[in-house]
């Protein structure tokens, strides 16, 4: 049941209807329902994953939970206790509490590794062996991969992360808890929210308010429009390009890396539109996945704005605990003594963001394209932080950093530069990509740009003129963003300009949506991780 | 706490010259402390304060200001 489909439109008619009908009280049981029933209609075999991840995780929270109460109450008791006997104590009861959670960690992390990266790891054994001369080939498993495993099985370790470093008491009732794992909205794409961020207002009772439900319906509306005006349309592009490299090389990847850019923001922010859209109309608070990412002045700053709860994941979950650990702080000494002081200082935070990287690629996905994309992207970050002192001396140099021209063209180099990145996302094989990257630079057909070929991927005329009022409509809404909530503002107008808008939008997705003979609304991008 | 808080000021200052640490209570929330500036500020509080800064501690309200790090540190130092 996609979001795009008629089935969940209608879904969603009846469970706003039943939301605001049923006394408050009930509300969170019935999100609960509703959310295993969009599960169960994804196929009933996946059931079993995310079942088991929420009993794991809320009996080993439960597990860390008790055991941190017990400690407290015996300290608060045993007040004869001196201080190195207490340390002793709560040194021995963290150990079991960490036990728990890598118990948990493991199992749940060893599900996804299993049903999403088991093929993967076979097939590079197999070519090992094969490059061996072995003649003995590993079969393949048949596992299906079960509906945005990786987002719940993440959200879900947070949680448990964050219960074991005490920053909120574990969830007592199991059906809350499994609610906060399985919430419909966001189980297929994110955001990988906090336990206690969502839990706020999740299990909140919420009376029926028009205001609150249009604002959550306009804020969907947007992203539909998104996703079936402008992602939709444009991947009929973004496939001719990239499913045939041997007719389109050089500026057609130009081309068609602009293209999946614009069509992966559309379909990513689209989507996470949709997803805070449904919530908001519920009175449910989601975070923000997006801080306008292509207006950002660099690739740091970018993935500040882009996927941020999963960037956030990444960083409290392992970088932080990894790059201050005792074992790279040992690195890091003795790195100090034979490299030198400022050696010695930058080596934890480089180790600990190359595991990071590399888990991003692979989060995103079994394939060596994806390593390779995180990889690059660690690169170009740590050879960003590396030329720092000179971009510094080159800004106060010319002083260049204020003026709005150099701050469009940052914008630009750091929007190509994602483009670039973008392309291992769109290949599957890394030769596929290198060639196709080179083409770019060494093939020299740039006149396919004004000479109509475009007009033989796929798009119209009328596409490309709605894909360009579409991206000219995005940009504008992003400017407005700057100076605070468009949909607020809009509401501040008169009702005659708020109805043109809202209902010119509805037509616009009406009319225009990627739908019908010769379209099929794809699903999103991001269902696949 | 002043000394604390001058040695802290010290290292603040090696990881940006030019920021007024002293009246700046948005350090993380304003951008200026990255993620790489708190995990290098980390290793340099607890080599100079002989402490054991853990992750649950890295918040943004631990990190905002020279007093909230201040009380952070002398907290840590209590424990150990």
């Amino acid at each position: 049941m996609f979001f795009t489909s008629y089935d969940f439109l209608i879904f969603l008619l009846v469970l706003f209807f039943l939301y605001y009908w049923i006394p408050g009280t009930y509300q969170w049981r019935l999100l609960l329902a509703a959310s295993y029933f969009f599960y169960f209609a994804a196929g009933p075999e996946y059931l079993v994953y995310i079942l088991t991840t929420t009993v794991t995780t809320y009996a080993a929270a439960r597990q860390i939970q008790n055991n941190a109460d017990r400690q407290k109450q015996y300290i608060k008791e045993q007040k004869e206790l001196s201080r190195e006997e207490k340390k002793e104590y709560k040194n021995k009861q963290k150990k079991i509490r960490f036990r728990w959670l890598m118990a948990c960690v493991f199992l749940n992390i060893g599900i996804l590794a299993v049903v999403k990266y088991a093929n993967f790891a076979i097939a590079n054994v197999n070519g090992l062996l094969e490059t061996l001369g072995g003649d003995s080939q590993i079969s393949y498993l048949t596992l299906a991969v079960p509906l945005g495993i990786s987002f719940y099985t993440f959200q879900a370790v947070g949680y448990l992360i964050d219960v074991y470093r005490g920053s909120y008491p574990a969830e007592k009732n199991p059906f809350k808890f499994a609610l906060f794992v399985s919430f419909f909205p966001q189980l297929i794409q994110g955001p990988i929210s906090r336990f206690g961020d969502l839990s706020q207002t999740l299990y909140q009772e919420h009376s029926f308010d028009s205001k609150v439900l249009c604002c959550g319906l306009q804020r969907m509306l947007w992203g539909y429009f998104k996703k079936m005006v402008i992602a939709d349309r444009i991947l009929t592009g973004v496939n001719t390009i990239i499913q045939d490299t041997g007719t389109y090389s050089g500026a057609y990847i130009f081309v068609g890396m602009i293209f999946y850019t614009l069509e992966l923001y559309a379909d990513f922010t689209g989507g996470i539109d949709i997803t805070i859209g449904i919530a908001e109309a519920m009175g449910i608070r989601v975070q923000e996945n997006f801080i306008r990412p292509y207006f950002s002045k660099s690739l740091k700053e970018y993935w500040r704005r882009w996927h941020i709860s999963m960037c956030n994941w990444f960083r409290d979950y392992i970088f932080y605990p990894v790059s201050i650990s005792k074992r790279m702080q040992k690195i890091s000494g003795f790195s100090r003594r034979h490299f030198g002081e400022k050696v010695g200082k930058r080596i934890p935070v480089y180790l600990s963001s190359f595991l990071v990287w590399a888990a991003t690629g692979v989060w995103h996905g079994a394939n060596w394209n994806f390593i390779v994309w995180g990889l690059c992207n660690w690169a170009v970050l740590m050879l960003s932080e590396e030329l720092e002192p000179v971009y510094e001396k080159f800004h106060k140099r010319f002083s260049l950093g204020e003026k709005r021209g150099y701050q469009i063209f940052q914008m630009g180099r750091t929007f190509l530069l994602v483009c670039v990145l973008n392309l291992f996302d769109c290949y599957s094989s890394l030769e596929d990509t290198f060639w196709m990257i080179c083409s770019m630079f060494t093939k020299g057909n740039w006149q396919i740009l004004w000479d109509g070929s475009l007009l033989a991927l796929g798009l119209t005329r009328l596409d490309y003129l709605i894909l360009a009022l579409g991206v000219i409509l995005m940009i504008l809404v992003s400017l407005w963003q700057r100076k605070g909530k468009v949909r607020e503002r809009i509401a501040e107008k008169g009702y005659p300009l708020r109805f043109c808008v809202w209902y010119g939008l509805f037509l616009l997705v009406l009319l225009l949506g990627a739908y019908g003979i010769g379209y099929d609304s794809s699903q999103f991008i991001y269902n696949q991780f | 706490m002043e000394e604390i808080r001058s040695k802290l000021l010290e290292i603040l200052i090696s990881l940006h010259p030019d920021e007024d640490f002293e009246n700046n209570h948005k350090l993380v929330d304003g951008k200026v402390l990255d993620s790489f500036d708190i995990v290098t500020l980390i290793a340099e509080i607890n080599d100079e304060f002989e402490v054991a800064v853990s992750a649950d501690k890295i918040i943004p309200e631990n990190f905002n200001s020279v007093n909230a790090l201040c009380e952070m540190i002398a907290e840590l130092m209590e424990e150990e």
